[in-house]
Order: C-alpha cells, then structure tokens, then sequence
C-alpha cells in the first residue's frame, strides 16, 4: 500500500517546473489571443467571446473538424483489429521473434516528414511502386494528387502503414504475459479457439489495449505532418484535417485570434475524449 | 511452418514495400527517375549520398537532430526518474489530477503550441539552440518518461526500499546503487520512447530553429521544395533518417515488447 506522504511534491517539483514552462505559458498566450483582435504592429483590441463564436457557426470549422473525426474514426476501426489479429498469429518464442518486433517498429522510428515524403513517392502515378502497379498492372485509374477517394485511401492506409505495429507490439506484450498453465487449463475444459480468445486472452490485453486505443486516438487526432507532406490538404479541401487547417489559418495567414480560439476547442475534445478513456481505464486499478 | 505465420509474413512485407522503394529511388539518377520505371536501379549511383556527406548544410542538420534528441532523453529521463519514483510510491495532495494533467500534454496538438513555442523561446533567448528544441520536446516526453517509469517501479516491491532504508542506506545512495539497476529495463526503455519521439517530430523542431539547429527531417523539406525534383537526393537523405532509429531498436529488442506494455501488463 501507499503511504501518504506530501514531501513526494519534492521528487515532483522538477518535472511540474518544465511542464509548467512548457504547457502554462504557451496556453495562457493562446488564450490571450483568442479573445482578441490585431492588425499586426503590436496592436491588439478586446473581441470578448466574438472568435468562438464564429468558429461555432462556420462551416469550414465543422467540416474540418469532420473530416479529423472521420480519419480517427477509420483509423480505430482498422489498426485495432488488425493488429490484434496480426498480434494474435506472431511466434511466441524462438528466432523469429526478435524479428519481427525489429522490422515491425521500423515505421514509428521514422520521421513523421519522411514517412509523407516516402509514401509520395511511393504513390506517384507513372514512377511510384504502388502508383504505377495500380495504373498500369491493375488497370485502375489511381492519382492522388486529383481524385478525393484516391487521396483519402492513401492517407489512411499510410497511417494504418505507420502506427498498426503501435498496436501490435502493445497486444504482443499483453500475450507473452499469459501463463502456459491458463491455455493448458482451457485445453482441458475443451474450450474453442473463440472461448480462448474472449475469457483468456481479451481480458489479459485489456490493459494494454486501452492504452493503444488511448495513443491511437490522441495521436491520429493531432495529426498533421504526414498528411500534409502527402497530400497538403488536397486535391481541392478534401483532406484538410482540422490541424491542418489550424496551421493555415495561424501560421499561413497569420489569423492569431480565430487560429488561438479554433486551438482551444481542438484541445478541449481531444481532452474531453481522452479523460473518458482515462477514467474508464483506471477504473479497474 | 504453421498457416498462421503468413499473417505477421505478409505484414511485415506491407511494411517493407515502401521503404525498398526509398532505398532503392536513393541509388538511382535523377534521369533515371523521371524517364519511367523500373523495379531495380538500372545503373547505381552514389552521387545522392555524396552531396549530403560533402555539403555541411546537409550533415548538420543529422549533426543537430542527433543533439538536440540526445539532450532531450536526458533531460527528460533525469526529471522523470524521481517524479516517478513518487508517485510509485507515496501518495500526496492533487496526485491523481497531477498525473492526468501530465498526461493532457501528451494531447495537445503541436499544432496549437507552435506559434507560442516560438514567441515564448524566442524571448528566453532559446531560439534556434539544441537545448531549446530540447526542452520543447519535454513537453510531451516528460509525461510519457513518467508514466513509463512509474509502471516499472510499481513492479519493484516497496520491501526493496525499507530493507535498504534499515541497512543504514540514505536516500540518494539507496535510488542510485539499488534502486535504478533494478529497473534498469524501464530506465532503457523510456529512453528509447524519448528518443523515438524527439527523433520523429518535426513541427516544433522546424518552428524553433533557424540556422544554428535545423533538424535534418526541415532541411530535407526546404530541398524537397527549393531544388525543384530532387527526388533522387530526397530519397538519400530520407533513407540515412531511418539507420538511426533502426540502431536503436536494434540495442532494445529485448525490451521491446515489455516496453510497449509500459510494464503494466
């Protein structure tokens, strides 16, 4: 058990100072500029509440943020399963367990700009692999830089590409964890492979398995330098995420107030979703 | 070989596909590039890799990104250690909320910190120096080291600590020559998760810095536009990005699987 002891506030002290630093300050500047207006010099004038409510009655704001909770959404539903599939049929010991752990985490150790860069020219239509395979092997019609559909199935299989082996690598480890005792039990009690799975190995991953969706979600809720390395956002609107979109508006056209007040709606869901997960996670500690 | 090992084979294939093409487009010529293509490259070239290792704008920007990553994990493993240490151990006023609202900078969008990053560094004086990269970064490495760390404490038991307490060990002899070797793994591997996610952001890294400590992955970004298509240098450049992260992984692949599980399995 753990004993009270405020004196911990201590051993706490260092890392609430960086933080502070680093999460306080910035916050509090964009607060200050969401409820104001400038026209540059230095010369700002009280807006009050004026930014957000704009934001809540544009069209362009829903509709980006649509398009983030449509990708996250996609995201969840594909990498999750698959990776616990994926998990779920890898060695348990030997050779080639090292691997396939090695080669798996390959893709999250690359930076976020290369991997759009790759994947560019992976997919260019007459000189990429994937590109050049569906044009001129199979015979579909497949450029991204034109067609929405082509664009939005290339960003997702990319992320799918990057961030699945998050996912397996998280279940692996939940896996390992089982005892052989549990499985030889199961064997005798003649349970299926379903039984197994769902009173054996779903509850042992449990844990871990929030924390993957948890990851999941924040990260490809903020997502923003792959994507735009891909596609910029195109063709026309059809894949400005809402962080993208925030960039424009903050660091393209330099709009500080709607850009600062757009930032602190953005953050308020992203916290709001993750406190759910946080609170139904730690409900069983 | 059992059926079901075709399911991680062809995985593992998926996610090799597009990194053979990087390597591969890195040995070509330009000219070969842009005529049509082809599988393999026809005549191989090592001009790519000869301009990023002869021009110093391109090797310090590998130079600046291995700096500021280290000084991150360092950084970052050092605040990290006794936070975490505290909370494995002992609870105090707001500890819960405080863990939460760590972890809540783990979300923000470094998309919302951009801007304020840069004003805020740029007035401390920190603009375009390593240690200011670094110290942006601990922004969401911190949280991450703390609550990596905290998981594997929790699996030392608390006896460790008083044995050592009665034995006549002080505080800081007992965390440093009995403490840490225990959860030696857990140090390792928040190191390596400090290091992943330094060495793969760009956002703030490219915000914050000039010329003085311009990250590889911003340099490759201003070529990739400026020079028109050089697709061939791009490739080059992009493939020398991955040798660093595939040695580190290599050094942890004993822990890797643990380590995702943050030790909480």
């Amino acid at each position: 058990m753990k004993t009270q002891n405020q004196k911990a506030w201590l051993f706490v002290l260092p890392v609430l100072l960086l933080v502070a630093f680093n999460a306080l300050i910035p916050i509090m500047t964009v607060v200050n500029y969401s409820v104001q207006e400038t026209f540059g010099n230095n010369l700002f004038f009280w807006e009050g509440m004026g930014w957000f409510e704009k934001l809540l009655h544009s069209d362009r704001f829903y509709s980006a943020l649509g398009r983030q909770f449509f990708f996250t959404g996609m995201i969840l539903a594909i990498e999750v399963p698959l990776g616990i599939i994926i998990a779920l049929s890898m060695p348990k010991q030997g050779f080639w367990v090292p691997v396939c752990l090695v080669t798996m985490a390959l893709p999250m150790l690359i930076p976020w700009n290369v991997v759009g860069a790759m994947w560019n020219i992976f997919t260019l239509p007459d000189i990429g692999l994937l590109g050049y395979f569906m044009n001129h092997v199979l015979g579909v019609s497949y450029d991204m830089t034109q067609n929405p559909t082509a664009a939005w199935a290339t960003i997702i299989v990319m992320d799918v590409w990057h961030w699945t082996s998050l996912v397996v690598l998280l279940s692996y480890a939940g896996l390992v964890s089982i005892p052989d005792a549990y499985y030889q039990a199961a064997k005798i009690d003649g349970a299926s492979n379903w039984a197994v799975f769902r009173f054996i190995q779903i509850p042992k991953m449990k844990n871990v398995l929030t924390i993957a969706i948890l990851l999941r979600f924040m990260d490809s809720f903020n997502i923003y330098t792959e994507p735009f390395v891909l596609t910029g956002g195109g063709p026309g609107n059809s894949t400005t995420l809402l962080s993208i979109d925030l960039v424009k508006i903050a660091l393209g056209q330099f709009d500080l107030g709607p850009a600062a007040a757009m930032s602190l709606i953005y953050f308020a869901i992203t916290l709001l979703v993750s406190w759910v997960f946080y609170t139904l996670m730690m409900k069983d500690d | 070989m059992k059926k079901r090992y075709f399911i991680p084979l062809i995985y593992i294939l998926f996610l090799m596909l597009p990194i053979y093409w990087l390597v591969s487009m890195s040995f070509k010529t330009t000219g070969e590039i842009l005529s049509g293509f082809s599988l393999f490259p026809q005549e191989w070239t090592f001009q790519n890799y000869r301009v990023i290792f002869t021009d110093p704008t391109w090797y310090w920007g590998y130079i600046n990104s291995i700096s500021y990553v280290t000084l991150n994990s360092a950084i970052s493993i050092a605040v990290a250690l006794p936070a975490a240490y505290a909370f494995s151990r002992y609870r105090f006023l707001g500890d819960k909320q405080l863990f939460f609202w760590l972890l809540t900078n783990r979300m923000a969008p470094a998309a919302v910190f951009a801007l304020p990053f840069f004003q805020l560094y740029s007035a401390v004086g920190l603009f375009d120096t390593h240690l200011g990269v670094a110290l942006a970064h601990t922004l969401f490495n911190v949280p991450l080291a703390v609550w990596i760390l905290e998981g594997f404490m929790r699996g030392v038991p608390k006896e460790l600590d008083e044995t050592a307490y009665v034995d006549g060990y002080s505080f800081p002899r007992f965390f440093v020559k009995i403490f840490l070797p225990n959860i030696k793994a857990g140090v390792g591997v928040a190191a390596f998760f400090c290091f992943m996610f330094s060495w793969v952001e760009l956002l703030l890294a490219k915000t914050l810095t000039a010329v003085q400590a311009k990250p590889i992955a911003a340099i490759m970004t201003k070529t990739a536009s400026s020079a028109g298509y050089e697709l061939g240098l791009l490739a080059a450049a992009g493939t020398l990005t991955i040798i660093p992260g595939a040695i580190v992984i290599y050094f942890v692949r004993n822990y890797i699987a643990k380590g995702f599980a943050m030790g909480r399995v």
